[in-house]
Formats: structure tokens, C-alpha cells, sequence
């Protein structure tokens, strides 16, 4: 009895428990409302139904949010992401438009480095910003977030930039054994991030700058350097995530990529279990948190849930997955329901209240 | 010490803000009105750049007004109605002889309406109207009928279906929720239709006049829904996004769904040259030279009615085909 107890509560105690039941339950409430929202079937040698859509859709946010993840754990926020998908879709785009032979690949790797190098000029700008001036980040990174819209559409001139690029394309839609390519793009990215931070000490570092910069840099790290590597890198993601969103269409418009992807890749970032008090990061968190984004989004077109109501909707499903991921109010509320003492739930994870 | 900070950034967030609007209202070229010289004299306050559809608007204002020799004095709101209304004042105090806008917003327009009023200048509105109680503030409104544009779409599929003996399912992809060309499109098209109860919209839901947006919902929509006959898009973008979506599924855009859209911008009459749109109700932007024709009109003294429609259009293919090669957005 008491080791059933015990495994009860080392499953449903890990970090990833709550995340990854919530997702559960949506999937799950859509197959009731739907049976045929979990089927899956080969079209043109490509698997084709809402799940591949969901995972397709929900990856340039996961790139979004995995150098978000990295940056609010050193304690800060990259407001500016949105505005730097806009900027290096149309850099891409508006090079490949300009060329004869749009469907050369030497054309599209040409268009995609530009777009990259302009990318990391911009994460080197709020890197500066931040860990050289030391401005607050939020203000740092929104003036990036402002004018770089206004940027974007100097570069489309106020257009919106169509392309026929089959190499491009293949990045927002192309295909891979069966599956689209955006999902191994993603996957290869949080994999390489993982590596460098949980394989060497880097993770460490990002964190001890998150928890106290000062501290750290007392105690031989350089702060400075590790708070700029991390803007330059999320806003790498962000470019990366900005070539998606212009391949899923094959369009630039300067207005609309990436709009408000910020937020949701912050609301990634929280359901994740990452403190935006920085100081403790988790990627596997971050992934499942912009999963059930998309699911959510997915499942109000699906449900066909009326505009009118389905911001609330939203709104209501977030608050839930906060609220049930917060082990302060879950504590609060088997306390109340069994009258027993209270788990350690709090003692044991003070990094991982998320406040919601 | 967090908390504090925190309000710290809220303050300078605020002041950074507040700075931002003020530098953006600087740099509206406003400068220097001359007056009484025999030309006409027009401020034209637009929203902003945010479409290529607004491009279009801008470039033919400009374009019509200098063939009409009329002084153009030009300014970018960039999407803020502070920024109009001192755009507004300012002309006010040049003493332009005509003030056109766009209104960013429907509502908060009676204050520098009235100023205008007092000074005398006559007021047109282009393309948005305003919701003021008192109809003598401006002259005229001069704009598409985004209700009639709905409706003409939903005539052209009434007329397509009229033989049709079983129920026509239809989606819809909406613009923003709450914008007047979503709410009117969508009222228009749906009172066409009423009249063949075979018609139905089975599935209603807002692709934000973005590309994306139409194709991530039409993706649903297809899964959602076996049978799909007719997608009605409240733009030309949304109905182009929806066509990845509908290849995707195996589906020909075209032929196995109808497709009807609205707003006619060049790639989405590329589209229905090449087959795949079925139909275009043309929300033209090119209102220039009515504008500029008015202008003349309220300087001169003349009445003009105080609503006016933008001269709009309907395509199919075949015209399409047609009209491409002169198509200037």
C-alpha cells in the first residue's frame, strides 16, 4: 500500500507530470467530440491528420520558445522575437523573389544565411542592450519588438513578398520518412541545445547567472557574456522559426509572421515549469508547453468553437494548466480534500512554483 | 527587491511608450501651409501601411492627386488615432481647404470633427467610417460596402447552386473578430444565401486575413468535415492559405471546392485566372480619383451625397483572366 503511495506520488511529483496530463486530456476530449481526431493516414506517402498538424504547426513555436527558455532563465525576456521571425522571413523571401531561378538551392542557402547573419546582428543588438548597457530586458528587447515590425515591413515594402521556391518550401512543408521536415528541424534544435547545456556545464552556468548574476560573476563566470550568448541564440531560433512560417505559406508578409509569438512562447516557457524569475530551466517542459499551444489553438478550429467565445475558452484551459502545475495550489487543495499534512511538494521544488 | 524592479520596468515600459508615439508624431511631414494660391490644398491622414491593399489605397491617392493638381499633404498614422487627430489639427491650423481620412477607429472623432467644423474645413472620410451622432461634422463618407460585397458573393453561389437538389455545405474563413469587413461580409453573404435553404454554413471561424491563419484553419475544417463544397474567404489571403491546405488533403481547389473570396489583389486574381478561386468580389482600393474628384466638388460648394460607394466590381475566371495584365495591385 505505502509503496504504491510512494510510486503515486514520485510519477505524479515529477515536473513533466502535470504538462503532459494536460495534453492528454485535450487530445482526449477531442477524440470524444471527434473519434477521428487521433487517426492518422498516408496521403501521397505523407501521414496526414491532426496530430502531424499539431506537431508541424507547433514547431517553430518550440524553436521560439526553446531560446526563450534560455534567456528568461538567466533572469530575463526577449520581447523582440516576433518582429525577428517577421525580419528574417522577409530578408529570405525578399532575396529569393529578386532571383531568376527561384528553385536553385544555392539561391535559397544564400537567402537563408543572409536572413540568419541579420538575425544574430539583432540578438547581438539586445545582447549588448541588456548585458553591456544594462537595461532591463523587457525594455531592452521591446524596442526591438516595436521597430522591428516596422522593419520588416520597410524590407516587403508594405507587401506581401510570394515566392516559388521549392527548396524553401520544403522547410515549412517538406517531407521526411513520412513525416514533415519543420518537426526534425525542431527536434534537431532542442536536441543541440540540450546537449550543450545538460552535456557540459553550460546549463549550470545559465542558471547560477539566472539565480544571482553578481554571484556568479564573484565566483569566476562571466556573466556578461553568458547573458548575450543567450539573446544571440534566441534570436537564431527565431529566425529559424521565421523561415517556417514564411515556407508553411510561401509568403512574407511583414504585418502578420509572427505576430504575438512572444507571448505564447512565454506561456510556453511557464507551463514548462521554468521560472521567469530565472535561475532553473526546463526543455522537455518547454516542449510540452508549446505543444498543448498549438493543441489548444487546433482544438477551437476542430471543435469549431465560436470567435466570439473561444479567446475565453483559451484563457480558461490556460489558467487551469497553471493553476493544477502550481504545487503550492495543489498542495492547498489535497489538504483540504484529505485533511492530512501537507506533501512536500513546496518544500522540495521552491524553483518550480509557476507564477501564475 | 523583485517587485520593485518589476514596477521600475513598468514605469520606464510606460515612458519608452509615451516617447515612441511622441517621436512618431514628429517625423509626419506637416511642415509649411501655403493658402489662396488658386490650388486646392488636401491633408490626408491614412492609417498606416499594414496591407498591400492599404499600399495600393496610398499609392492612388497620391498618384490622383498630383494628375488632379491638387497639393497633397500626406501623413502615416502607423495604426494610432493620437496620431490622426493631431495629423487633423495640424492641417486645421495650416488651413488645408479639404481634410480626408481613414479612421483607424470608429469611435472618438467628435472633438476634432467639430474643430475642422468651426474652422471651416469640409471633412471626407475614405474607406472606414465613424460612428458620430451628428452627421454634419463631415461632408461625405466615401468607402466600399463590405455588406454588399458579402452579399454579391453569396448571390454568384446562389445562382451556381440554384439546380443543386441536395444540402451545399459551405465553410467560412472570417477576418479579425469584431472588424467591420469580417461582421459585414459575413451578414451580407448570409442574407444572400437564405434564400436556398440547401445552403449551409457548416463550419465558421476567423483566419485573421492572414495567409497563415486561413490555411492553419481550413487545415480542421477539412479534417473536420468529409464533405466540403464551398469555402466563402473574407479576403483573397486567407483563400490563398486555405489552397495548400485543400492540395494537402488530396482535394482540387477549384473543382472539388468552390472557392469565393473577396478583395481582388493580384495574387489572388493570378489564382482565379489560373482556376483555382471560383469567384472575386473586389474590395478596390483604388478610390484616388473619386476622392480627389470630390475634393473639387465640397471646394467648389457643390452638395454631395453623403454616402458614397467606392466603384467596385465582381470577377469570374474568365474576367479575370482579362483584367490581369492591366491589374495595377
Amino acid at each position: 500500500m505505502n509503496a504504491t503511495m510512494g510510486r503515486y506520488r514520485a510519477v505524479t511529483g515529477h515536473r513533466l507530470f502535470w504538462p503532459a496530463a494536460v495534453l492528454v486530456v485535450m487530445l482526449a476530449a477531442n477524440t470524444i467530440y471527434r473519434p477521428g481526431f487521433l487517426s492518422i493516414e498516408l496521403k501521397d506517402g505523407h501521414l496526414y491528420g491532426s496530430p502531424i498538424d499539431i506537431l508541424r504547426l507547433s514547431a517553430p513555436l518550440i524553436l521560439v520558445a526553446l531560446g526563450m527558455t534560455l534567456v528568461i532563465s538567466t533572469g530575463g525576456i526577449d520581447l523582440s522575437v516576433g518582429s525577428v521571425c517577421a525580419i528574417s522571413g522577409a530578408i529570405a523571401c525578399m532575396y529569393i523573389s529578386k532571383q531568376s531561378d527561384q528553385n536553385s538551392l544555392a539561391v535559397v542557402l544564400t537567402a537563408l544565411a543572409m536572413a540568419l547573419g541579420v538575425a544574430l546582428v539583432l540578438g547581438a543588438w539586445n545582447g549588448v542592450l541588456v548585458a553591456v548597457i544594462g537595461i532591463q530586458p523587457i525594455i531592452a528587447t521591446l524596442i526591438l519588438m516595436v521597430a522591428g515590425r516596422g522593419l520588416a515591413q520597410l524590407i516587403t515594402q508594405g507587401q506581401i513578398i510570394t515566392i516559388n521556391s521549392e527548396p524553401f518550401r520544403a522547410i515549412g512543408l517538406g517531407h521526411l520518412l513520412t513525416l514533415p521536415l519543420a518537426i526534425f528541424i525542431a527536434l534537431a534544435a532542442a536536441l543541440l541545445v540540450a546537449a550543450f547545456t545538460r552535456r557540459t556545464a553550460l546549463g549550470m552556468i545559465v542558471e547560477s547567472v539566472g539565480g544571482n548574476a553578481e554571484a556568479s560573476r564573484l565566483a569566476g563566470i562571466r556573466s556578461g557574456r553568458v547573458i548575450f550568448l543567450a539573446y544571440v541564440l534566441s534570436a537564431a531560433c527565431a529566425a529559424i522559426a521565421g523561415f517556417m512560417m514564411t515556407a508553411n505559406v510561401s509568403s512574407a508578409d511583414g504585418n502578420a509572421v509572427g505576430l504575438w509569438v512572444e507571448l505564447d512562447a512565454i506561456l510556453a516557457v511557464v507551463i514548462g515549469g521554468t521560472s521567469l524569475a530565472g535561475g532553473r530551466f526546463f526543455l522537455s517542459g518547454t516542449i510540452i508547453g508549446a505543444l498543448i499551444i498549438q493543441t489548444l489553438t487546433t482544438t477551437v478550429y476542430a471543435m469549431d468553437i465560436s470567435p466570439q467565445t473561444s479567446l475565453l475558452f483559451k484563457a480558461v484551459v490556460v489558467i487551469a494548466v497553471c493553476l493544477i502545475q502550481a504545487p503550492a495550489f495543489r498542495a492547498r487543495f489535497v489538504r483540504r480534500r484529505r485533511n492530512v499534512a501537507t506533501p512536500n511538494a513546496i518544500a522540495d521544488k521552491p524553483k518550480e512554483q509557476v507564477p501564475a | 527587491m523583485r517587485k520593485m524592479r518589476t514596477q521600475r520596468a513598468v514605469a520606464i515600459l510606460a515612458s519608452v511608450l509615451l516617447v515612441g508615439g511622441v517621436a512618431a508624431c514628429g517625423n509626419s511631414d506637416t511642415g509649411g501651409g501655403s493658402k489662396d494660391d488658386g490650388k486646392i490644398t488636401m491633408g490626408f491622414s491614412q492609417v498606416g501601411a499594414e496591407s498591400g491593399w492599404r499600399t495600393a489605397n496610398t499609392t492612388s491617392i497620391k498618384e490622383s492627386a498630383a494628375a488632379a493638381g491638387i497639393e497633397l499633404k500626406f501623413d502615416d498614422a502607423q495604426q494610432k488615432q493620437e496620431n490622426q487627430i493631431k495629423a487633423i489639427r495640424n492641417y486645421i491650423q495650416q488651413k488645408v481647404d479639404v481634410i480626408a481620412f481613414s479612421p483607424v477607429v470608429e469611435s472618438g472623432w467628435d472633438t476634432v470633427l467639430k474643430e475642422a467644423k468651426d474652422a471651416g474645413i469640409p471633412v471626407i472620410l475614405t474607406d472606414r467610417s465613424v460612428d458620430s451622432a451628428d452627421k454634419t461634422l463631415y461632408k461625405t463618407f466615401l468607402g466600399s460596402d463590405f455588406v454588399k460585397e458579402g452579399r454579391l458573393a453569396g448571390e454568384w453561389l446562389v445562382e451556381q447552386k440554384k439546380t443543386a437538389s441536395g444540402p451545399v455545405n459551405i465553410v467560412e474563413l472570417q477576418g479579425n473578430t469584431g472588424a467591420a469587413p469580417a461582421n459585414d461580409r459575413k451578414k451580407g453573404f448570409g442574407e444572400a444565401i437564405a434564400v436556398n435553404p440547401n445552403l449551409k454554413i457548416i463550419a465558421s471561424q476567423p483566419g485573421d486575413f492572414t495567409r497563415a491563419g486561413g490555411k492553419q484553419v481550413m487545415e480542421q475544417f477539412l479534417k473536420a468535415n468529409p464533405k466540403i463544397d464551398v469555402l466563402f474567404a473574407h479576403n483573397d489571403d486567407m483563400g490563398l492559405g486555405a489552397l495548400e491546405a485543400i492540395t494537402a488533403a488530396g482535394k482540387v481547389p477549384g473543382k472539388d471546392i468552390t472557392i469565393i473570396t473577396v478583395d481582388a489583389v493580384k495574387d489572388g486574381m493570378q489564382a482565379l485566372a489560373d482556376g483555382k478561386f471560383n469567384f472575386i468580389a473586389e474590395c478596390s482600393p483604388l478610390l484616388g480619383p473619386q476622392l480627389m474628384d470630390l475634393a473639387k466638388k465640397v471646394k467648389a460648394g457643390e452638395e454631395v451625397p453623403a454616402r458614397i460607394e467606392t466603384e467596385e466590381t465582381t470577377f469570374t475566371q474568365e474576367q479575370a483572366k482579362e483584367a490581369l495584365p492591366t491589374r495595377k495591385y
